[in-house]
Order: C-alpha cells, then sequence, then structure tokens
C-alpha cells in the first residue's frame, strides 16, 4: 500500500509556525521535527509527520512566487491566509542566518558571488537550498531599492512589507552590499553582523546623500534623496581635515586639550597621552583617504587597524574609549584655527558611534 | 422582454506575461450571454489592465437568465495571429434573480483556465433589472429561493412545508463528442464547464417551476450531483424539499435597510401565488427541453432488472432500528403485508398526506420543533443498472490518449432519454416509500441520493429516514387546530421522535422494545439509526462521537450483465457487514443512537468499497445498550479460550474507556421506582457470522435465549478474528478532539468563533495484484485512519476543537487505486465552559424545548454561544501563547505597512506622515465592514462551511447558492509537482473561486458548503492528470453576534459595504 496522492487543503491556509519548509529538503525538515520530540508530544507517527511536512513544502512552494513581491500575497485570492500568518510568512522567508550574511555582506550580490555559495554552504552548515534563498532575497531587494528615491528603511518596509527590524537589516545588507565594504578580513572576523548593521544606519543617517538637506520626512525636499551611496562631496571635504594632523600646532593643542580634560579620569592616561598622536594620525587619515574608492571598501579594516586594535592592545576598557573619543571630537571645537567644524562634527559624529560599536574582543 | 442583465469590466491584475518580447500583456474582454457577444478594447502593454468599460446591456428572457451563465474571456490581442485566451470567468447570475438576495455582483474574480488554473483577476459589475413578467404560460421560475442547507434557513420561517421535488436533465457528454478528437483539451473542458453549468440552470428552474406549482416559494436541501456516465452521457440531478418560506422579522430590524431603493422596484411578490392558473405540465417543457434531449428513436437503454429477477438484481433494502434490523429476499413478503396492514391501522392525517403526495419525502435533516412525531429508523434501496454500451473495443478511458481513438460514427452514440433515468429513479423511491410504511410511517426525512459508476455499471441508491411527521406544517393552515394541540400535549419533550411508529404486534423486524427510559410511557426500540440530524430538543448523555463501518469486497472482473448480476450478489452482504459493523461500534463506544448515517457503496473494476460513517449518541430514552460478547466455536481448545477471554477483557476495557471519555454516565434509574410495567426482557440475538450461506440465513435470529444486554460475537473463522480485531484497532481522536458528522455535536454547546473547513485527498495503489478480502479490508481501514490521525495533527492548535459534519467519499479511479475524499470543519470549543454545561445540558435542552415551541425555527445555536463574546481575532486565539504576542505585533504593523503598499501602488510616494494621515481613514473602513477585523484591505476573508450556521455569529442574509463546476488538466504533471501537487493546487484554486464569487455577492461566508464531487484521473506516464470538482453551498452574510450586541444601529452600513466599497478599495 503506497500513499499515491497525500495533501490537505484548509479554508485558510495552514502556516507552519516553525518555518522549516524555508531551508532544505523534506526529509531534512522530518529529521528535525522528530527531534523537537513533536512525536512525542502529540503521538503521532513518522507517517504524519511526513505527510504534513510534505503539505507544509507544497503550500510554500505555490507561495514562494508570491513572496517574492510580497505585497501581491496581500492582494491575492487563491490562499486565504489570515494577516498575522502572512506577516510571518513573509518574516520567515526574508529571515537570515548571522553566519551566512557575515560571509557576503559587502560582497556584490552577483552571479560570481552566488556561485561561492557552494562553498559557503557547507562552512557555515547552512543548506544550500537555504543559501541561496537568502542571497537571492538580498539581490532581490537590492535590485528593487537601488534605484529608488527615499529612506532606505522606507522603500524596503513598502515593498517587502518587513518588520521595522528586518528592514533595517536589509537596509544595511543593501547599504553595504552598494559601497562593497570588505568585511571578510582576519582581522575583521571578531565583529558580527550587528556591528556592522549599526555602523551602516548610522552611516546612512549621516554621510549619505540623504543626509543632507531638510527634515527627511518631508516629501518634497526627497527628491534627491538617495540612501544607497555615500555622499561624494562630503568625502571629498574630509580632506581638509588633514590639518588636524599636518599642522603640528594643531595636533599638539589637541592634544593638550584632550590631555587636560582627562587628566585623572582615564584609568590608561599614560598609554593615552603616549598614543595620542598616532590615534589622532589614524582617525584623520582614514577620513581623508575616503575619496578612494579603494579606501572606501577598507574603510572598516582600517578603522580596526588605526583605532580599535591600538586600544585593545593597551588593554583601554571600553568606557576610557568613550571618554576619549567624546573629549577628542569636542576639543576640536576650542581649536581656534580650525574652521571644518561642522564637516568634523558629521564624520566624527558618526565615527564616534562606529568605533566604540566595533570596540570589543 | 422580461430581464435586462447590465454588465461593466472594470479593471485587471496580474496578469501572465502573454507577449515574451515586453512581458507584457495586451488584454480585451469578451462578455457572452446567450448568443450576444461584447467586447472591450484592448489595453496596451500592462498586466494590470484598466479598461473601465461602459455597460455592456444585454435584453433577454427571464428563462436564459435562469438557465444560462454570464461568460467573460480574457484574451491577449495579437495582430498577426489569434488571439491568446488568458482565462474565463464564468457568473452565475441567479442570484440576482430573487428579492431579499444580492443585488449587484461586483468584485474580483479569478481568472481561471482549464490547463494553467488560475492567471489574475478581473473586476467585473453586473446587474439585473426585471420586468414583471404577465405571461402565465412561462418557463422561468424566477423569484423561487434556492438553499442547500438542509434546514429552514435561519432568518426565514416555514409556513408550509410541501415536500419532495426532483428533476433531472440528461444530455451528451461533450468529452465523448467526436469533435472531441480534433479540438484541443481546453476546448473539450470549457465546453464540459459550459454544458454543466446550462445544464445546472435548467434544471434549477425546472425544479422552480414545480415548486410554484405547488405554491410554495423556496427549494430548502437542495442537492445537484452529475453523473458522468461516460458514453452514455452527462446526468444532472437534483433533489430538494419544497417549502413556502416567511422572511422573520429582525429583532435587529436592520435588514430592510440593507436593501437599496432599487431592489424594490424589482420585487416579485412571491409570498402570494405568482401565478394562480399555471398549466405547466411538470418535466416536460416543450421548447427548451428539445436541446437536451435525445429523439426516441435514438434511445436505446437495457436494463439488467426486469421484474422477475428483481430480486436478484436489484436488491433493495431497508434497514430497521432494531439490532437486527435486516431484511433479506424472503424478509420482503413479510414487509410487503406489514405495509398493507400498517397503513391500515393508522390512517388519520398521515394517511391523507400519503395521497396527497406522490413521494412523501424530505432533504432536510433538522427540523422546526414539534414537526418530527416519531422516527422509525432508516430506509434505503439500492439497484444496480447498466448503461448504455457501444461496441467500441479501442475505448480505455477518459485520459487524453484515448482521445484519439474515439468514434467517429456521430450516429452511434447513444443516450438514454432523461424518462428512462426518471424511470430508474421512480422505482428506487417507490421502493423506499414501501419500505417507510413498513415501518408505521408515512414520511422519509433525510432523504438523499447518489450514484456510483464504473464503466457502464451504475449503482443508484437513495436512503432516508422513516418518521412520522406532524402534518400541521405539510398542509396550509386553516386545519391544524385541534389535531396539533393534542399532538403536542401527548408528546414528552425530548424523546417523542424515539418512541416507535410501527404496532408493537406487528412489527417489521425483530428488534427489542422497552418502555421510553426518559417518559416511561411509550415504547423504544433498544438502538436507533436515522439518516437525519440530532433534534435539537433531544435528551443526551454525554458526548458523540464519529463512527465508521468500512467494508471491502473483491469482485471478478466481468462485463455487462454478468457484473451486474456480480455486483447485485454483493450487495446484500455489503450491507449486513456494514451493517453489523456499525452495531458493534456503537455497542463498543457504549451508545445507542446512531445520526446523520451515511452509506456509500462505491463499484470498482473488480472490488466494491462500503463506507458508512455516523456519528453516535446515547439518547437518554433509549435503554442502555448491553456489551459485547465473544463466543468461540471450539469450546475445548484451552488455549483458544483463553485467547478468547483475553478477547473478552480487551473488549470491556474498550467500552469502560469509552465510557469515561465521552462521558456516557446514565443516571441508574430503578425500573421499580418508576413504577412503570416491567419491561419484556430483552433477547440477545446471535448473529450467524457464517459467509457461505446466503441472506436467508440472517433472518433466523436467535430470539429465544440468552443472556439480556449482551451481544455476541462468534469467532468461528479467520474472518470474524479480523472483524474484532478492527473493531479494537479504531484509535479514539487524540485528547482535545472531537469527531462527528453531524451539524451539532452533542454535548458541546459553547462554540468559540475559530473556524477551519479543508478538504482532504489520500489516494493509495494497493500493492499486490492477488489481494485478499482481509488484506484489502486493512488496507482500507489503515487509510481512513491515517487520514483521521492526519487531520487531528494538522488541526492540533485549534485543540480543544470538533470536528463537524466529517463527510467522507470513496471512489474507486482505477484497478488498483482507492481514493478517499474528506471534507469536515473543525470548530474550537470553550472547554471550561463544556466541562460545567454538560453536566446541566440534558435539562437545559428539555427546558429550552419546551420554551422554544412558541419561537418556531429559530435553531437554539445562538444560545450555545452567546454566552461568551467572540474574540475579535480568531487566529492569534489558536497559536500557542507566546506566539501570540508575536502574531499580534505582527497584524498590527501589517496592517499599516498594507496601507503604504496600497498608496504606492496609486503612484505616489508614501512616507511616514502621510501614512498616520491616511491610516484613520483605512481603520475606519476596516470598522465598517461586516468581515472580521482581520480582512485586509483588499482581500475579504470568505469563511466557508459545511455546516448551515457560523458558531459566534448570526446570518443575516442569504444571497443565494453557489453551484459551482471546474475542470482542471494538465500535460506537465511532473513539472506542477506532481499529482499531489496538481491536485492541492486546484483545490485551493476551487476554494478562491468560491470566495470570489461569494465576496463579489457582498457575502462574507459560504455555509452548508459540500464538494459533491472529485474525480481525479491521472496518467503519470503521459505526464498527464485531469480533475473534475463540483462544490456548492449557501452564500451568506453574518454579523458576529459580539458586534450585535454592541452597534446594533451601525449594522446596515456594514452590511453593504462590501458590496460598494470592494471595487474602489482595490482600484
Amino acid at each position: 500500500m503506497t500513499s499515491e496522492l497525500d495533501i490537505f487543503v484548509g479554508n485558510t491556509t495552514l502556516i507552519d509556525e516553525d518555518g522549516l519548509w524555508v531551508g532544505g529538503t523534506v526529509s531534512d525538515a522530518v529529521a528535525l521535527r522528530v527531534r523537537s520530540g513533536i512525536l512525542e508530544q502529540t503521538g503521532a507517527t513518522a507517517a504524519v509527520l511526513q505527510s504534513d511536512t510534505m503539505d507544509h513544502y507544497r503550500t510554500f512552494h505555490m507561495l514562494e512566487r508570491l513572496l517574492h513581491a510580497p505585497p501581491k500575497l496581500l492582494h491575492q485570492l487563491i490562499f486565504q491566509i489570515p494577516p498575522s500568518r502572512q506577516a510571518l510568512l513573509i518574516e520567515r522567508y526574508y529571515a537570515f542566518d548571522e553566519a551566512f550574511v557575515r560571509e557576503v555582506l559587502g560582497k556584490k550580490l552577483s552571479k560570481g558571488t552566488k556561485k561561492d555559495l557552494d562553498d559557503i554552504s557547507p562552512k557555515t552548515g547552512i543548506t544550500l537550498k537555504s543559501c541561496r534563498r537568502q542571497f537571492d532575497n538580498f539581490k532581490r531587494v537590492f535590485k528593487v531599492v537601488e534605484e529608488m528615491r527615499g529612506s532606505l528603511v522606507d522603500n524596503i518596509q513598502q515593498h517587502f512589507l518587513l518588520s521595522d527590524r528586518l528592514a533595517r537589516d536589509y537596509a544595511a545588507i543593501v547599504f553595504f552590499a552598494n559601497n562593497r565594504f570588505e568585511t571578510g578580513k582576519k582581522k575583521l572576523q571578531y565583529l558580527s553582523f550587528g556591528d556592522f548593521a549599526f555602523c551602516a544606519e548610522l552611516m546612512i543617517q549621516n554621510w549619505t546623500l540623504g543626509a543632507v538637506g531638510e527634515a527627511p520626512t518631508d516629501p518634497d525636499s526627497q527628491m534627491d534623496d538617495m540612501d544607497m551611496d555615500l555622499d561624494k562631496e562630503f568625502l571629498q571635504d574630509l580632506k581638509e581635515l588633514k590639518v588636524l594632523v599636518a599642522d603640528k600646532d594643531l595636533l599638539d593643542l589637541h592634544k593638550s586639550l584632550v590631555c587636560t580634560a582627562l587628566r585623572g579620569k582615564l584609568g590608561v592616561f599614560s598609554e593615552m597621552e603616549a598614543n595620542f598622536k598616532n590615534l589622532s594620525r589614524g582617525l584623520v587619515n582614514v577620513a581623508a583617504k575616503l575619496t578612494h574608492n579603494k579606501d572606501v571598501r577598507d574603510l572598516f579594516v582600517d578603522l580596526v587597524e588605526k583605532f580599535v586594535e591600538p586600544c585593545r592592545s593597551d588593554h583601554w576598557p571600553l568606557n576610557d574609549v568613550r571618554l576619549f573619543l567624546n573629549q577628542y571630537s569636542a576639543s576640536v571645537h576650542s581649536l581656534d584655527g580650525f574652521r571644518h567644524q561642522a564637516l568634523w562634527d558629521r564624520y566624527m559624529g558618526t565615527l564616534r558611534g562606529c568605533l566604540l560599536r566595533l570596540y570589543h574582543d | 422582454m422580461p430581464g435586462k442583465l447590465k454588465v461593466k469590466i472594470v479593471a485587471g491584475r496580474h496578469l501572465p506575461v502573454m507577449d515574451r518580447a515586453s512581458d507584457l500583456t495586451d488584454a480585451f474582454v469578451e462578455v457572452k450571454f446567450g448568443n450576444t457577444t461584447f467586447k472591450t478594447d484592448v489595453y496596451l502593454k500592462s498586466l494590470n489592465p484598466q479598461w473601465n468599460s461602459e455597460w455592456f446591456k444585454f435584453e433577454v428572457d427571464d428563462e436564459d437568465l435562469q438557465d444560462e451563465p454570464l461568460q467573460i474571456t480574457v484574451l491577449d490581442h495579437d495582430t498577426y495571429s489569434a488571439n491568446d485566451a488568458i482565462g474565463k470567468v464564468y457568473i452565475d447570475i441567479d442570484p440576482l434573480l430573487y428579492s431579499e438576495a444580492a443585488t449587484v455582483i461586483s468584485g474580483w474574480f479569478p481568472i481561471y483556465d482549464t490547463i494553467h488554473g488560475i492567471r489574475g483577476e478581473i473586476n467585473v459589475v453586473v446587474k439585473v433589472d426585471l420586468f414583471n413578467d404577465l405571461n402565465r404560460f412561462r418557463q422561468s421560475s424566477c423569484g423561487v429561493k434556492f438553499f442547500c442547507t438542509t434546514s429552514i434557513p435561519k432568518c426565514y420561517r416555514a409556513v408550509i412545508i410541501h415536500g419532495f421535488v426532483e428533476e433531472l436533465v440528461v444530455n451528451e457528454d461533450p468529452e465523448y463528442q467526436w469533435i472531441d478528437r480534433i479540438r484541443t483539451p481546453r476546448a473539450s473542458n470549457e465546453a464540459r464547464q459550459r454544458l454543466i453549468s446550462l445544464m445546472s440552470g435548467e434544471l434549477q428552474r425546472k425544479i422552480g417551476l414545480k415548486v410554484l406549482e405547488m405554491r410554495g416559494n423556496a427549494v430548502v436541501g437542495y442537492l445537484q450531483c452529475f453523473d458522468l456516465e461516460g458514453e452514455s452521457g452527462l446526468v444532472v440531478r437534483a433533489i430538494g424539499t419544497a417549502c413556502t418560506l416567511d422572511k422573520l422579522s429582525s429583532p435587529a430590524a436592520f435588514l430592510p435597510a440593507c436593501n437599496s431603493p432599487s431592489k424594490d422596484m424589482k420585487e416579485i411578490p412571491f409570498n402570494e401565488d405568482p401565478n394562480p392558473n399555471t398549466h405547466s405540465s411538470g418535466p416536460s417543457t416543450p421548447l427548451k427541453n428539445q436541446t437536451y434531449s435525445f429523439s426516441p428513436s435514438k434511445s436505446y437503454s437495457r436494463q439488467s432488472s426486469s421484474s422477475d429477477t428483481d430480486l436478484s438484481l436489484t436488491p433493495k433494502t431497508g434497514m430497521g432500528s432494531g439490532s437486527a434490523g435486516k431484511e433479506g429476499g424472503p424478509f420482503k413478503a413479510l414487509l410487503r403485508q406489514q405495509t398493507q396492514s400498517a397503513l391500515e391501522q393508522r390512517g388519520g392525517s398521515p394517511h391523507r398526506f400519503c395521497r396527497r403526495r406522490e413521494f412523501p419525502f424530505f432533504t432536510l435533516t433538522a427540523f422546526p420543533p414539534g414537526f418530527l412525531v416519531h422516527v422509525g429508523g432508516v430506509v434505503s434501496a439500492r439497484s444496480v443498472k447498466l448503461l448504455d454500451r457501444i461496441h467500441n473495443p479501442a475505448f480505455v478511458g477518459i485520459m487524453g490518449n484515448t482521445r484519439s481513438y474515439k468514434l467517429l460514427d456521430w450516429n452511434s452514440f447513444n443516450s438514454d432519454e432523461p424518462e428512462t433515468r426518471d424511470a430508474w429513479w421512480a422505482e428506487i423511491r417507490q421502493e423506499i416509500k414501501s419500505h417507510a410504511k413498513a415501518l408505521g410511517c408515512h414520511a422519509v426525512v433525510g432523504y438523499s441520493e447518489s450514484t456510483s459508476i464504473c464503466e457502464e455499471v451504475c449503482i443508484l441508491s437513495a436512503s432516508g429516514t422513516a418518521a412520522v411527521l406532524n402534518p400541521r406544517f405539510l398542509q396550509d393552515g386553516t386545519v391544524e387546530g385541534c389535531l396539533e394541540q393534542r399532538l403536542e400535549e401527548n408528546l414528552p419533550i425530548g424523546c417523542g421522535f424515539c418512541h416507535i411508529p410501527y404496532d408493537e404486534l406487528n412489527m417489521p423486524f425483530p428488534a427489542h422494545l422497552t418502555y421510553c427510559y426518559n417518559c416511561r410511557k411509550q415504547k423504544v426500540p433498544d438502538v436507533l439509526f436515522t439518516t437525519i440530524d440530532l433534534p435539537t430538543d433531544a435528551a443526551v448523555i454525554g458526548k458523540g462521537c464519529l463512527i465508521q463501518a468500512r467494508l471491502c469486497r473483491l469482485k471478478k472482473k466481468a462485463q455487462a450483465e454478468a457484473n451486474a448480476t456480480a455486483i447485485s450478489n454483493l450487495l446484500p452482504f455489503m450491507e449486513y457487514e456494514v451493517h453489523t459493523q456499525l452495531m458493534n461500534k456503537l455497542k463498543l463506544k457504549g451508545m445507542n443512537a446512531l445520526f446523520g448515517l451515511r452509506i456509500q457503496i462505491t463499484v470498482g473494476e473488480n472490488m466494491l468499497m462500503g463506507l458508512a460513517s455516523a456519528t453516535g449518541v446515547y439518547l437518554a430514552a433509549l435503554p442502555t445498550p448491553g456489551g459485547i460478547q465473544i463466543a468461540g466455536k471450539t469450546p475445548n481448545d484451552g488455549s483458544y479460550e483463553q485467547h478468547i477471554s483475553h478477547m473478552q477483557k480487551k473488549i470491556n476495557d474498550t467500552i469502560a474507556k469509552n465510557k469515561e471519555l465521552y462521558e456516557i454516565n446514565p443516571p441508574e434509574i430503578s425500573e421499580e421506582i418508576i413504577g412503570s410495567p416491567i419491561p419484556e426482557p430483552r433477547q440477545r440475538s446471535r448473529l450467524l457470522r457464517s459467509q457461505s450461506e446466503s441472506s436467508d440465513e440472517v433472518t433466523e435470529l436467535d430470539l429465544s435465549h440468552g443472556k439480556k444486554d449482551a451481544f455476541v460475537l462468534e469467532i468461528d473463522d479467520t474472518d470474524a478474528m479480523e472483524d474484532v480485531h478492527s473493531l479494537l484497532t479504531d484509535v479514539p481522536p487524540p485528547s482535545g478532539f472531537y469527531s462527528c458528522n453531524t451539524e451539532i455535536m452533542p454535548g458541546i454547546n459553547n462554540w468559540t468563533s475559530e473556524i477551519q473547513m479543508f478538504t482532504s485527498v489520500r489516494v493509495i495503489r494497493l500493492s499486490s495484484l492477488n489481494l485478499t478480502n482481509q488484506a484489502l479490508n486493512k488496507n482500507f481501514n489503515d487509510l481512513c485512519e491515517n487520514l483521521l490521525k492526519s487531520l487531528y495533527f494538522k488541526l492540533r492548535s485549534m485543540i480543544p476543537c470538533c470536528l463537524c459534519h466529517v463527510n467522507f467519499t470513496v471512489s474507486l479511479p482505477e484497478d488498483e487505486l482507492i481514493q478517499v475524499t474528506v471534507t469536515a470543519v473543525a470548530i474550537t470549543f470553550d472547554k471550561n465552559q463544556a466541562l460545567q454545561t454538560t453536566k446541566t445540558h440534558v435539562e437545559k435542552s428539555l427546558q429550552r424545548a419546551s420554551t422554544d415551541n412558541e419561537e418556531l425555527l429559530q435553531f437554539p445555536l445562538e444560545l450555545c454561544s452567546d454566552s461568551l463574546p467572540s474574540h475579535p481575532f480568531p487566529p492569534a486565539k489558536a497559536t500557542s501563547v507566546d506566539y501570540s504576542s508575536f502574531a499580534d505585533r505582527c497584524s498590527s504593523w501589517i496592517e499599516l505597512i498594507k496601507l503604504k503598499a496600497q498608496t504606492i501602488r496609486r503612484g505616489s510616494i508614501k512616507t511616514t506622515v502621510t501614512v498616520e494621515k491616511a491610516s484613520p481613514m483605512g481603520e475606519g473602513n476596516f470598522r465598517n465592514r461586516s468581515a472580521p477585523p482581520c480582512a485586509n484591505s483588499t482581500v475579504g476573508v470568505v469563511k466557508m462551511t459545511p455546516l448551515s450556521f457560523i458558531p459566534g455569529a448570526k446570518i443575516t442574509k442569504y444571497l443565494g447558492i453557489i453551484n459551482m463546476f471546474f475542470i482542471r488538466e494538465t500535460t506537465s504533471l511532473r513539472e506542477e509537482g506532481g499529482v499531489s501537487g496538481f491536485l492541492h493546487a486546484f483545490i485551493a484554486e476551487v476554494f478562491a473561486m468560491v470566495r470570489a464569487h461569494v465576496a463579489a455577492l457582498g457575502g462574507n461566508a459560504v455555509v452548508s458548503y459540500i464538494m459533491k464531487q472529485c474525480v481525479f484521473m491521472e496518467n503519470p506516464n503521459k505526464n498527464q492528470a485531469q480533475c473534475l470538482i463540483n462544490v456548492s453551498g449557501d452564500a451568506v452574510v453574518f454579523v458576529r453576534e459580539s458586534d450585535l450586541e454592541v452597534v446594533p444601529t451601525q449594522q446596515p452600513t456594514a452590511n453593504c459595504q462590501p458590496l460598494c466599497t470592494e471595487g474602489e478599495v482595490t482600484t
């Protein structure tokens, strides 16, 4: 007796909460479910589980086409799915694995990268099917919002109906892919996707074209807003900051201002005093180099090399880093000879946030 | 010219890409009604065309309005080659033809193609202007309302229940026409779909005429089926119950407001007879009929049964209510005699009634209080017929590969006239009628008819419940008065229907009578089988459960008469076995009555399948069922004895467990205390289980001695062992689950609002060719049990819940294939309240029955659910606790996002600020809709249920019947995910199309939904499959009871809202 055909169709489409259908084969999913102890909980047989899993896979297979453009899922008539389940479906489908996203973050979402998935899958322990889905999701979102004006997060939310949190993550992924930031170097391995996403958000808020101009909520002023690209003019201007390290007087004054303010407040004061010029040179040089695309890509490598690693080797506590960066940024306002205060704030405000996030073991 | 049909094509969306080069489509629409066709302009290069056409007007007879469907075809314009069809929409405009139903059909319809499935959607508006018809010889029956619901619809009152109406129409099947050889599968499928639609329309119109003739205004319990007889044609037949219904003045009084002013203009005064002098001569409508029937000279019919071979070829069995209620052939003579005497003894009103109507049948399964006086038992009849056979050896099947073999010779095509089929059914109905009379009953309720066809053999079946009815409802007012009063006074509440209608001294079959355990005045049988729903006022102890008897019998492959004879010979044994199984299982559950009994016998090439489903209950009025005793035939063997006693223990344990599970703890009433006459000791019946003997042994019942209350199973061969085993292998549903095949689950009366209707289909391939009956039985049993287990697993998130109206259908599509289709609805209930109420349920129902008699025909379902306000967001409730918060969160933001998405579609860029501006308006929209709050912005939720009610809600309006027939075919089966993928997608599409039609009528639910046919054929070698599905139900508007209480005044707008706004919101 073999089952030729076995289906279950509900007027309300049943969506499995565990969302196992998003990756792997049916037998993988069945094995996973068996391990979850569902058979013992429900007293069901393996055959029942197999049949149920097949139903979910079939449903998913039919829904997948719609999930490529989630608004379609809302307007279609074939599957009656309660809104909460629609949200769940979309959320599950667009969910990604930390391990996977770290592999492709900052890479061009091209065919070449797609070929790498064959290597990424065994490396991360994520099934190839799941890898492909995640990669295709990244690429699809990228393609849709690439040429779009307006807030990146809003665009993603509108076209993919993602939750706020997931939409922000995708904004970061798209932003990184667009600017091709290097994240795969060995010294960057300690950083999580969350660290990068945090930085991406700060950069989108402050360093892109969308960041200049009026309030971002005013629809009329958004015509030139582009969240994807860094503000080229701003990057050009950053060269002007070089004076802070090139002018020896200015550098000394800056150092003394910082040291005076922090004396007695830092546990690592002496190390800071000794390293000040190196650190300052590092931070300012990073800024000055951002005119070149190649250097933009290496932003995170540079930040880690020039700032995070020296501090870490001297065992700066995080709080001392914070105090130092605050003072380091603020003291520039007292440098009379320095004329680019606004530019400095735009640069350092974001960088300070990023560095604090990047500074951990 | 009594009607003007107006159609407007608004827009399309999600169309498929028809031009590969541009990835776009140049779509236009053809609107066809009868022979008139209109076209829209071509909307160039868009997948979301906005035609916004003018109103296309068709001036037509109302006869055509009833018969013809509106046919909308979406095409892709092609300058150089033929235009490609994208798909079609058939719209049945019947709901627009009677007042009180829908006034407009407007909404998004899925565009359906029989090869590709749903391909986008189209927004259509349809209206009808009807003029009053003064022609007294008209053939139309506009204004007669149709309901699939097998009880008096919720917002109506039955003035008179007239009785049985039936009709059938026959045509040749387009699939078998010579032209099918040269046309595409698509064209063939569409021809079939259109033909069935036409035939359904014609059938409905003819039934309507009969109703008007009877001076009724509605058909309740309308059941339409089609028989695919293959080459001998296509039969569409329908039965129903003619009634005169009165709209109940609703307490909330919002319904009149709901009717738009234009509505009043087309109102037909059908409460008075619109046509007092109709001279229509019943079914033979001269002009129209010719189109579909064949000239008698060509028709040729051969029936396997002649009058003298009647018994052997057409076994018609009446199943009584007794534990051995089984009449074989010889019994029949006795029966006939009793028929006479019973009738003579009765007389009075029932007799009068019988003379009035040819067949006193009622397709209803639930009745107004006081309608049902006594129930006799199940009556059924079956007949094996030979369909016309064409001598065409090349014919193999219906699949595509055989198309090329079909006959070119048009003249050799034979078809029976409708009269032949009519005669067949008349014969069966006559049989049923006489069975009912034998049971001392003048009427049959819960009546249904079905067929099973395999090649040229056809089994016709009919069954129902013999009953004595209160004549008050059956005839026009005046006479009723005192008679009715007397009847009701005599009727003890809650047990009256159990009292035997037949004469104690002249019992039609050996049954064991006792005095009613409820009133102690009348006699009741020990077991009661019925095809109806449990009467609402019945006193029940504990809960009910689904009981199934399953049986397979191998049969030699044979041709024509030999085949029919073989089947006829097998049938009585099958009936007997099924009955025995049912009885055993019922006793094993510790129950004493079956409701909603459906016995389906399916015929295949090399086997017969029997599947009986019913809901077992413990009726307080009936005696406690005895246990089951096992007796061995070889008493000397020690180990054997041990085995027997082991089995016996197991059975006893199961009975005890079941009693606990279903909370069956009848009060111990000592007979002496009551002081009623001591019931005569009940006798044991021993069923001899030898297979070799013919049916006369069955009647040879041992009535003389034995222990009281015992039901003995003799294990004399492996066969019987098998049966005992199978008894014990039926696993009870997991805790938190209950199941029944009736409308109401006895013992559960606090439904919460979450419902999930589903269809599940399984096909198994039997492994070996040399199967035995036992192996076959086991396979079939496993199939059904596994299917049920799967359902319980799938619906586990709804616990505690009950599967209601579980409807199994078996078919044998090929030699080694068994297909089981299940449709049911899972309804959640409140467990805590269930515990409290079950204790008082009996008393409660008694009280209710006594008070409800005044307030007629309102089923006390509201009573069950109004105690708890329905949950505003059902899906969240079903999920586990930690998940629900997530769900809520998701839903709130997704609704916000939806508004964003929508505005984006309009072309403007949205930001947070404007979204906030827009949202109050959007929310307002939600609030104004009658659909539940979880409805999203464009697609309203449409509930579907096989029940006649929606828990926690009140049906405020019936919009008309939905009766749809679809064919889906594929030549790329593997690419569509194999047979499972293909059928899964198709059923989902059928649901979608039903929902879309209901939504377009302005409704938000389908009640009494039924999938009448699901014929699936595959040819994996050719990568092909084909499926035909026929569904029906009543489109309704319902309002949540919680909403009713809060804002009763706001509701009128709410009801009309979906109608008018649907189009605007979405474009």
